[in-house]
């Protein structure tokens, strides 16, 4: 098992939220370190361009 | 219109900067043009192109400052110029920050990160929930319409890494003491959860909760991990990380019944656990036991909550004090004003589990049910829409939701659907569910009462009369508060029971007669 | 990782790496035609990826029109214009020439170019004079009176300077005009007295006639963006031997011609990715607003595809006012460029970074991405020929040039 699973039981979650911005809010006001990202779909949704994407890069 | 200029002599100001000052003063009222501009030739030269010249501009040298300004009339005109000092110090703009857009520039802002919460669009959410795990990231995958495929590659690159994937379809978690997503306020306890359903799991914590214990640490999986597409790759992760938790003495496992391959990695690895564990497979009745079972069944969600407490603490069965009215008066209260064909169970949900596992209560006892997401031996809806004899909704399933607020965040949907269901003459009985908690709504009692009297109202127009039975999902401590919630439905004559078993189980006495007051915790 | 994957990222590391040894240093100031590659006679060369004249924006065709009576090949506008129409002037992309150039970018034979060398590679890159009036349209005589100096005393004068002092190098003068408020695109202030307190000296010990002295000096010290013609030649110096290496995704050009905005990628030879010149978001001058601007024009995007211009907003302090106001903006703006760059520069940092490199090597694929196009600052042009510069502002780069771009990618790497 790795240290980072371990990790994240032991100390809690430091977060990284993609998406819904509530679940955001709700971890900081419990007093976890978050950062929010302003995500939008890659390639502004084009099915080919991420198909692409996920083969590149 | 009036056109006129002052001159600062010595006022170097950047070229930009003033360009910036005259655009805000264009945008004033009454204001026709203004130009701020140093004293160079070519600035006097673009004056006069807009017929902004005269003696005293054109004596002005390269190092002196020109603002020059057409109005409507003199009003707005010299307010401008009385105040020049507030337009050229004025802080320019708002302080304003773009966000990180990319996991690799937010992991440079927080490079001790160990879990990303996804909860995009489900056709996105595998690749970054893979982008997440090749970062070394713990992932809690809220977002569903992810593949079997999906899923199970990102289980098991999961797992090649030491890390893992919680969902896809995972609404709760609670880490340490920290709640992930639908999450309820619960006291920390010995007591580690692994489940398949966020409301599973939001009851099953409250329960404990309620119970006087706590919870150690609650892994939601996903709704298909214990398939045997996926082989329960993360309940097994799971295990192993509570089975060396130092806080953890008891583990539950709530899902449905486990696939065959599925349930067998299952059983091998509770063998080796040092810990006691109680499952909770909600579904249809199964063979009984045998004697060789390394751990305790649990039929229902407070039973696994009620032998998890007990185990943990060493002490006899908790149980729950329910209001202190007896059964057989309550029941009988419920059936008076009754018109002959009021008949029929309609249960509208917010939590999946909750459907799921009042249909096993009732199948339990004897009343078959309409769904549209059925247990094995009751009858699929032909449009979830439409409500037939007794009908369990789970009003968070897909064909709902796509493009519109899940229940527990709104209520609109129910709202709606508690309106239709008092049209029909032939609906004696509204069972509800209610949930609180971090990212749920935050007044799910409140905003369903006007459709809860309105519906109420509709039946006894009808001649009859309505029983409403609900159940609350929370702790004192959730932001709703359990205490107002439950306050406010019972003064709008809501049966309220501390569990959704419970209030599945009373609706089934509603229907099928008097029960055995002693069966009733 | 997988194969493909591991192939791009390492033609990157290689890409910028040579971005980042590169040694752009001044070698001479020498009319066009006798140092560029392939400009013939009745050629001119044009900012942006090519062009036809139907297509032709009113400014660059203002610009054209004026190279053509500069040159003396015509002797009056109409018949400018019909030597142009008619293709016996012939015109072409600056950047099929090593060249680069401000706005419409115009260069004829007879207009003395900055010399660039990259010492690190030895390859050459040019650009022409920065002015406010033909390179804008304007082909006023007035306009053109300012060439005629640039050629006649100016260019002249630094250049014995220049080759007296045995060239001088650019790379000491960027990274301290960075650190001084400049981005060395709208703002190149610091790095223009840096330079002119360069040659003052070399100037006078060359011996230059008093009245060509004074009148160059004059010239130089007052001339705030003089510097943007040489941080366009160093740009287009240091990032044309990143330019055709297999595999990688790197940005090697970003160009407009106020018609379109093509970008060149590394790993993808010499073919243009174009979409339509965006509009600018911008300040205007007295007289002017953003009806009368034309679209996005110019080879000075050069400098954010070197690494400089937009992409080191955060420290450019002189220009806040562009970007709206606060340094907080300015700092966004960075720290998003960083998110589609390979890596930061090591020649070039930035103290408000804690003094990180600049953001380096725009990623193609991490453009789109993330959504995220490269920022520009640019300066406005009129949408019709004849006027003088009428506006500053921002400007990104369109998205549709880098799907484009990573299509192709697709296709020639065998990507299904």
């Amino acid at each position: 098992m790795s240290d980072k699973l371990k990790d994240l039981l032991q100390n809690g979650p430091i977060a990284i939220n993609i998406g819904i911005f509530d679940f955001a809010e709700t971890l900081k006001i419990q007093g976890v370190e978050v950062i929010h990202l302003n995500w939008s779909p890659p390639a502004g949704g084009d099915p080919e361009l991420i198909e692409l994407l996920d083969q590149l890069l | 219109m009036i056109t006129r200029c002052i001159i600062r002599k010595n006022a170097y100001y950047d070229s930009v900067f003033l360009m910036r000052v005259a655009k805000r003063i264009s945008g004033q009222k009454g204001i026709l043009e203004a130009a701020a501009l140093m004293g160079t030739e070519k600035n006097k030269e673009l004056l006069s192109d807009i017929g902004m010249a005269g003696p005293e501009i054109s004596s002005v040298r390269p190092n002196d400052l020109i603002i020059a300004i057409r109005a409507e009339d003199e009003e707005p005109l010299s307010a401008v110029f009385e105040n020049i000092d507030h337009w050229l110090n004025e802080s320019q703009g708002q302080a304003g920050t773009i966000p990180c857009r990319t996991l690799e520039e937010a992991l440079t802002h927080l490079p001790h990160s160990n879990l990303a919460v996804i909860s995009v669009p489900g056709q996105y959410a595998s690749r970054e929930a893979r982008k997440a795990l090749e970062h070394g990231l713990n992932v809690f995958l809220f977002s569903d319409n992810v593949s079997v495929e999906d899923e199970l590659s990102l289980k098991g690159f999961a797992r090649e890494k030491g890390l893992i994937v919680m969902g896809p379809d995972c609404g709760t978690a609670i880490i340490n003491g920290i709640g992930v997503g639908f999450s309820n306020a619960v006291r920390r306890g010995p007591i580690g959860v692994i489940g398949s359903s966020g409301t599973g799991i939001q009851e099953f914590t409250t329960l404990v909760h309620h119970f006087g214990s706590g919870i150690s640490h609650a892994i939601g999986t996903g709704s298909r991990d214990l398939s045997d597409a996926i082989g329960g790759i993360t309940f097994l992760s799971s295990i192993e990380v509570l089975d060396s938790d130092r806080e953890t003495r008891v583990i539950a496992l709530l899902s449905k019944p486990p696939g065959p391959l599925a349930l067998q990695n299952l059983i091998h690895r509770i063998i080796q656990c040092r810990k006691p564990i109680v499952t909770c497979f909600l579904g249809p009745k199964q063979d009984p036991d045998d004697a060789n079972l390394r751990y305790r069944k649990a039929r229902t969600l407070d039973d696994a909550a009620s032998l998890a407490v007990q185990i943990a603490t060493n002490n006899p069965s908790p149980r729950l004090e329910d209001r202190s009215f007896k059964f057989q008066e309550l029941i009988n209260r419920e059936r008076i004003h009754k018109s002959p064909e009021q008949k029929y169970i309609r249960g509208i949900f917010a939590g999946g589990t909750f459907c799921y596992q009042a249909q096993q209560i009732l199948q339990d006892a004897g009343i078959m049910v309409h769904s549209n997401l059925p247990l094995e031996g009751n009858s699929k809806l032909r449009s979830p829409l439409l409500s037939v004899e007794h009908t369990l909704i789970d009003m968070g399933s897909d064909e709902f939701t796509s493009g519109r607020p899940h229940p527990m965040i709104d209520a609109g949907l129910r709202y709606e659907r508690i309106l239709a269901e008092a049209k029909d003459p032939q609906v004696s009985i509204l069972l509800l569910d209610f949930i609180l908690g971090l990212n749920a709504s935050p007044d799910p009692a409140g905003e369903l009462l006007p459709a809860i009297a309105e519906a109420r109202g509709q039946t006894r127009k009808q001649g009859g009369s309505l029983s409403v039975i609900a159940s609350v999902c929370g702790t004192e401590n959730d932001p709703q508060n359990i205490q107002r919630q439950v306050k406010a439905l019972e003064e709008a004559g809501v049966v309220v029971f501390s569990s959704s078993a419970k209030a599945a189980r009373f609706c089934g006495f509603l229907v099928t007669g008097c029960p055995e007051e002693s069966s009733v915790r | 990782m997988n194969d493909i994957k591991q192939k791009i990222d390492m033609a990157n590391a290689e890409a910028v790496k040579r971005i980042n040894e590169a040694d752009p240093v001044l070698v001479d100031i020498a009319p066009a035609g006798e140092v560029i590659p392939g400009l013939k006679d009745r050629m001119v060369l044009h900012s942006g990826p090519p062009v036809t004249w139907p297509n032709m924006c009113g400014a660059q065709r203002g610009a054209m029109i004026g190279a053509v009576l500069f040159e003396n090949w015509a002797g009056s506008v109409d018949e400018a214009s019909r030597l142009l129409e008619n293709g016996i002037i012939r015109f072409e992309p600056n950047h099929h020439h090593q060249a680069v150039g401000p706005m419409a970018g115009t260069i004829s034979p007879s207009m003395p170019v900055w010399v660039v060398e990259n010492r690190t590679f030895g390859n050459r890159a040019f650009c022409r004079q920065v002015e406010g009036r033909q390179q804008f349209g304007d082909y006023s005589d007035s306009a053109l009176e300012g060439l005629r100096q640039w050629r006649d005393i100016w260019a002249l004068s630094l250049r014995k300077g220049l080759l007296g002092m045995g060239g001088l190098e650019l790379r000491p003068i960027i990274a301290k005009a960075l650190t001084m408020g400049d981005e060395l695109h709208n703002r190149p202030v610091a790095a223009s007295s840096l330079f002119a307190n360069g040659l003052v000296g070399p100037m006078l010990e060359a011996g230059v006639e008093k009245g060509h002295l004074l009148s160059t000096i004059n010239y130089i010290t007052k001339h705030e963006l003089l510097f943007l013609g040489l941080s366009m030649a160093a740009g287009k110096a240091s990032v044309d031997p990143a330019a055709g290496i297999e595999y990688s995704a790197v940005v090697i050009a970003m160009a407009r011609n106020g018609t379109e905005f093509g970008i060149r990628v590394s790993g993808l030879g010499e073919e243009w990715f174009t979409a339509s010149s965006p509009r600018i978001n911008g300040l205007y001058f007295p007289g002017y607003t953003e009806k009368d601007a034309g679209a996005d024009m110019g080879d000075s995007a050069i400098t954010e595809t070197a690494g400089w211009g937009g992409l080191v907003l955060a420290g450019a302090t002189g220009i806040l006012s562009l970007v709206g106001g606060t340094p907080e903006e300015a700092l966004a703006y960075s720290k998003e460029m960083r998110q589609i760059t390979v890596t930061m520069s090591s020649s070039y940092r930035m103290p408000v970074f804690g003094f990180q490199g600049a953001p380096l090597g725009i990623d193609m694929r991490k453009v789109v991405q993330t959504g995220i196009t490269p920022i520009i600052d640019t300066a406005i042009a009129h949408r019709n020929p004849g006027y003088s510069i009428i506006g500053a502002g921002l400007v990104r780069a369109p998205m549709e040039c880098f799907k484009k771009a990573l299509l192709r990618f697709g296709q020639k790497y065998g990507v299904k």
